[in-house]
Parts: C-alpha cells; sequence; structure tokens
C-alpha cells in the first residue's frame, strides 16, 4: 500500500517577499484547505518540514552566498545586488535565510521519506525552487531546494536522479548544476526564451562533456495550448525516462502555464495539470518502485490556478479518483473575500472559457519540430 | 569587437613546395576547408580551398587514374592574390568583406606576416553570442521615434525600478521614423517596467497583455 506524504507546516508562508510581490505563498494554504475541503487527505499524512543545515546547503551553494543570504535582512547594501539579492525580483527580507532553508529542508524531508520507505510518494509545494544558482538569487528564488535535494540524493544514496520541469519557465538552475552530470537527467518542457524569463533552455543546450545528452530542453512557442503541450511532455517524458532508467524522479510542478497565468504565455488550461502527474506517476512505478518526489514552482494566479492544478497533482499522487466537480462552497465562501477575482466553480476549466489561438495548427508543427531536435540526443533504450 | 580579439592563432598552413597529397591530408585531418601557404620567414604567399584541391584532383569516374598530379605543388593551384584581414578590424569589417567577395575565410594579416585566420563560421558565432542570453532575463520590445534620446528615455524608467539591461539591439522599425529596441532586462516579472513604459507614451511590441 502506498503512502503519500504532504510536506507542510504553516511557517512555509514566511517565505514572502512582501504584500504585493508576485509570487506568493499564501497559495500553500489555498492549496491544502481546498484539498482538506475535498476530503483528499488524512492528518497522519501531512509532515512538518525541517531546516536544511549550513552543510546541506553548501553541497550546491558556494559558501560565500549563504553568509550574504544569511545576513541579508539587516545588512542591506548595495554588495547584496551581485548575488541577486535587494532587486525588485529578490528583495531581502526579514529571517530569509531561515524561510528559504526550510523551504529546502522540505524537499530534503520528502527525499528522505521516499528513500527510506518502501512505497512512498512525498510532495513539497513549497520547493521546486528551479532559478536560484549556486552564487546567486534568481527569479524569486533565493535558495534551490530541488538542486540541493538531488546532490543529497547522489551522496547520502548514489542515486540515478531523473528531473522533470514543467514550469513555464526553464529549470535553468538545476540544469548548470548538473550540466556534466551523466547521472543527473534534467529535462525541462518550458516556453521559449525567445520572449520569457530567463532565456536560456534551448534545445541546444544537451549537457557538456560526460553530461552531454543529459540535459533536456523544450523550448515550446508562445500560445501552445493543451493539445501540443501534452503531445510534447507525454513523448518526450516517456522516451527519456524510459532511456534513463532513474532510480528516483523528482517532479518541479510550477503552474504558470495557465491562460490566466500574468506573467506567461502559453496559454494552457487546467487540463493539463491533471494530465502531467498521472505520466510521472505512472513512470515512476514502472521505472523506479514508486520513488517520486514532486514540488511545487512556479504559479502567479494564487487564487484561480494554482490551487485547483496543486489539487489535481495531490490527487494522483495520492491515488485518489477525482472528476471535474464543483468546488466546495466552504471554500469560496472562506477565501472570496481576499480574492480580487471571482473564484472558479468547477476543478477544469469550461471549454467556452479557454481563449481561441488563431495559429494553432503552425504553433503544434513548429513544436513537433522543435521536439524532433531536442530527441536527436538522449540515453536511448538498449 | 576587434577581429585580434575572436581570430584563431592556431593556425594550420603549408608551404608553396609542399605536395597537393599533403595539403589533401592536413584538410582531411584537421577537417578544415581553408589552407593558408606561407613561406619560410611566415610571410602569406597564397590559400587554397578544399575546392581548389579537389578542382586539381582526377575524377573520381575516371578509371585509368593518374596519382601523379598528387605529387605536384601547392604553389601550383594556390590563389595568389589573397583577400585579407587586419588584426585592428572590426567584425563587421571582416563580415562585409566575406560577404562582398563570396569568400569563406579570410587570413588576418600584418606586415605581410600571417597573424590568425577568420571564417564565416566565426562570424556566425559572435552573431550568436550577440542576440544570445549571458544572464536570466526577459525579452522586452518597445517601438520608439527615431529621435535622439529615445533610447535614454526607455532605460531611464527601466533604471528607475533598479532593473540592470544586460543587452540591447536596435532594428529599424516597421513603419518609417521608427526604431524598436529589443532589451533584455534581468527580471522575471516586467509588467511593471511595461506599465511605467506605457504610461510614458511608449508602444509595447512584447511581452503582450497575458493573464486576460
Amino acid at each position: 500500500m502506498i503512502v503519500t506524504y504532504f510536506v507542510y507546516s504553516p511557517e512555509l508562508l514566511q517565505y514572502s517577499f512582501h504584500r504585493e510581490h508576485p509570487f506568493n505563498q499564501k497559495r500553500l494554504e489555498l492549496t491544502l484547505d481546498l484539498i482538506k475541503n475535498l476530503n483528499l487527505i488524512s492528518p497522519s499524512q501531512i509532515i512538518a518540514p525541517r531546516y536544511a543545515t549550513d552543510e546541506e546547503l553548501l553541497l550546491f551553494h558556494e559558501p560565500q552566498y549563504v553568509k550574504t543570504v544569511q545576513n541579508a535582512s539587516h545588512n542591506n547594501n548595495g554588495s547584496l545586488a551581485s548575488f541577486g539579492l535587494g532587486t525588485e525580483d529578490t528583495p531581502a527580507f526579514q529571517n530569509m535565510h531561515e524561510a528559504a532553508s526550510l523551504i529546502v529542508g522540505g524537499t530534503l524531508r520528502a527525499a528522505e521519506i521516499v528513500m527510506n520507505n518502501q512505497d512512498a510518494h512525498a510532495v513539497n509545494l513549497s520547493g521546486g525552487l528551479h532559478h536560484a544558482f549556486s552564487g546567486r538569487a534568481s527569479g524569486f528564488c533565493v535558495y534551490n531546494d530541488c538542486a540541493v535535494a538531488i546532490h543529497y540524493l547522489r551522496k547520502e544514496y548514489d542515486a540515478r536522479v531523473l528531473y522533470i520541469d514543467t514550469d513555464a519557465h526553464h529549470g535553468d538552475g538545476v540544469q548548470w548544476a548538473f550540466y556534466d552530470d551523466p547521472n543527473v537527467l534534467t529535462l525541462s518542457i518550458h516556453e521559449t526564451g525567445k520572449y520569457l524569463f530567463p532565456g536560456t533552455g534551448d534545445y541546444t543546450e544537451r549537457g557538456d562533456g560526460q553530461g552531454f545528452g543529459f540535459s533536456m530542453n523544450v523550448p515550446l512557442q508562445a500560445y501552445t495550448e493543451d493539445d501540443s503541450f501534452l503531445e510534447v511532455y507525454h513523448t518526450v517524458t516517456t522516451k527519456v525516462a524510459r532511456g534513463f532508467k532513474p532510480d528516483v524522479i523528482i517532479t518541479q510542478n510550477g503552474c504558470d502555464s495557465h491562460h490566466f497565468d500574468p506573467l506567461t504565455h502559453l496559454s494552457c488550461s487546467m487540463q493539463i495539470y491533471r494530465e502531467i502527474p498521472r505520466l510521472a506517476h505512472q513512470l515512476a512505478h514502472e521505472l523506479c518502485e514508486g520513488r517520486l518526489i514532486a514540488t511545487g514552482g512556479g504559479g502567479y494566479d494564487i487564487w484561480r490556478v494554482v490551487p485547483r492544478a496543486w489539487t489535481w497533482l495531490w490527487t494522483e499522487l495520492s491515488d485518489r479518483k477525482l472528476e471535474n466537480i464543483v468546488i466546495p462552497q466552504d471554500w469560496i465562501a472562506r477565501w472570496q473575500p481576499e480574492s480580487p477575482l471571482p473564484l472558479p466553480k468547477s476543478l477544469l476549466d469550461p471549454l467556452e472559457e479557454l481563449p481561441l489561438m488563431p495559429r494553432r495548427e503552425e504553433i503544434t508543427n513548429k513544436n513537433r519540430l522543435t521536439m524532433e531536435k531536442t530527441l536527436l540526443y538522449y540515453p536511448k533504450l538498449v | 569587437m576587434l577581429i585580434e580579439d575572436m581570430m584563431n592563432r592556431n593556425i594550420v598552413t603549408v608551404r608553396p613546395t609542399d605536395t597537393i597529397r599533403l595539403a589533401m591530408l592536413i584538410t582531411a585531418q584537421h577537417r578544415i576547408r581553408h589552407l593558408p601557404v606561407i613561406d619560410e620567414y611566415g610571410k602569406l604567399v597564397g590559400i587554397l580551398s578544399d575546392r581548389d584541391l579537389r578542382d586539381a584532383c582526377p575524377s573520381k569516374l575516371e578509371t585509368d587514374v593518374d596519382d601523379s598530379v598528387f605529387y605536384r605543388k601547392v604553389s601550383e593551384i594556390m590563389h595568389k592574390d589573397v583577400v585579407t584581414a587586419h588584426p585592428l578590424d572590426f567584425v563587421e569589417e571582416a563580415a562585409y568583406s566575406l560577404y562582398e567577395n563570396k569568400i569563406g575565410c579570410l587570413p588576418v594579416v600584418d606586415g605581410g606576416l600571417l597573424k590568425g585566420i577568420i571564417t564565416e563560421t566565426d562570424i556566425l558565432y559572435t552573431l550568436v553570442e550577440i542576440m544570445g542570453v549571458q544572464q536570466p532575463s526577459s525579452h522586452l520590445e518597445v517601438e520608439v521615434d527615431d529621435r535622439p534620446g529615445a533610447l535614454a528615455d526607455v532605460a531611464a524608467v527601466i533604471k528607475q525600478h533598479q532593473c540592470n539591461i544586460s543587452s540591447v539591439l536596435i532594428f529599424p522599425g516597421r513603419t518609417f521614423g521608427k526604431k524598436n529596441l529589443v532589451i533584455r532586462v534581468q527580471t522575471i516579472d516586467p509588467r511593471k517596467i511595461v506599465a511605467s513604459l506605457e504610461e510614458s507614451g511608449f508602444t509595447i511590441i512584447w511581452p503582450k497583455n497575458t493573464g486576460a
């Protein structure tokens, strides 16, 4: 019997830059409340995160950077800028080091659970901060929990790790962290960097030296929409996972590809957030005895998109059956007063609400060509 | 960007007295298409392309092959009036020279001596570097009037948001009297910058409105 754990404590909400900042962990509270309202979780499945130790952070981050983050809140001078801190994206805030280390510790906790138990999955939705570099904050991310956790899995368990990143932004921090490592395959499917942050993630970025072929990217066109996104995701992920044969899968489940999201242009619907975890879950059972760690990531419409998207993720990984039902009135009644926009009524988007994109066929064809180029090199089944 | 900063200094060369056979072996071994020919003082005296070498060879459809051509001298087939570049030339001059003369490489010569070589591939790579992404950043495209200070005005708005700019390209606009500025700004969330630019009366080409 598989048990799925949900890493959570209210302290995770302290990773907060300021009230108006687009990265808002209130979405964790909204998500868990929706999951509870739908009776999809038992209290024994909720498990508290721990703080990552300095040694653990140093598995990936540079000592000078960790020191700077530790002192950042009460040392607000110009030297922060060279570490990517004190910018509009990642302004320093009170207890930033503690808040960011708790997120890293949450993903480490998830990794420990999955590696030390038979038949367990674990979800840390506060994690997935994939833009942070070893010595620099970037794109709302201070510490890179996925990169630290993958180093931890390599060191403690000598595991071959498959990292699947479906955030609308390229998973650059994690990619560069393992760019020359053939034991870690990073796969990122995202909106093309020609327009969107961070700009990298072209299919030509395939890894270096021994790691050539173990970094994979599919940059998708703006206005890709569900069908093309899922076609690419299913084809590439299945081939790559079966070819690589991982010991553990770690997924980054950013949900900022939805057409409501204010920062991106992929124009997908809730349907992809139902499908993405389904394949990852199935592959984890097929290839690595169910060892699956799921993290969160981007998601900037925290009212209408994130709670539903991550409820679908949790539902899939915890083996519950869920159809496109009406969202409980209790949840809407509790949160509608705070939400600036009307909350959605059902778990999937009504078809008539989806925007119509005029160049669908052209975009679908272009995405197929990109996918073929990505798949020129990958670890193939022998 | 100067040619001396980007030229290849490890040059593979032949002498005028070397055989065509040796020249062919060298191009195959180093997987190169152009061979400068130098004398014993390092002075450039000619150039050979892989096509010149092939032109000198017997046809492979010929059955009665005369091997003796392979032992003829490089000096018999090399081009003696070579189009060259100087180390202090700009990359755009070199690019124009390649384009204008419809050739694939420029030996870099200073005082008659061969100092380096630059090929069309090197020039393309420079373009890749200039247009590419060095820092995590978002693409911002603004249409401005073709007048003094337009770039500075846009940059001033971006500065208000304490946002670093990692690259700027200026293209001719789609209509007369306009220019398009393509700016990579080091932020994941350019919405505030876009709003400020629109407030100042600029036309934003990208990002388009999202999150409708």
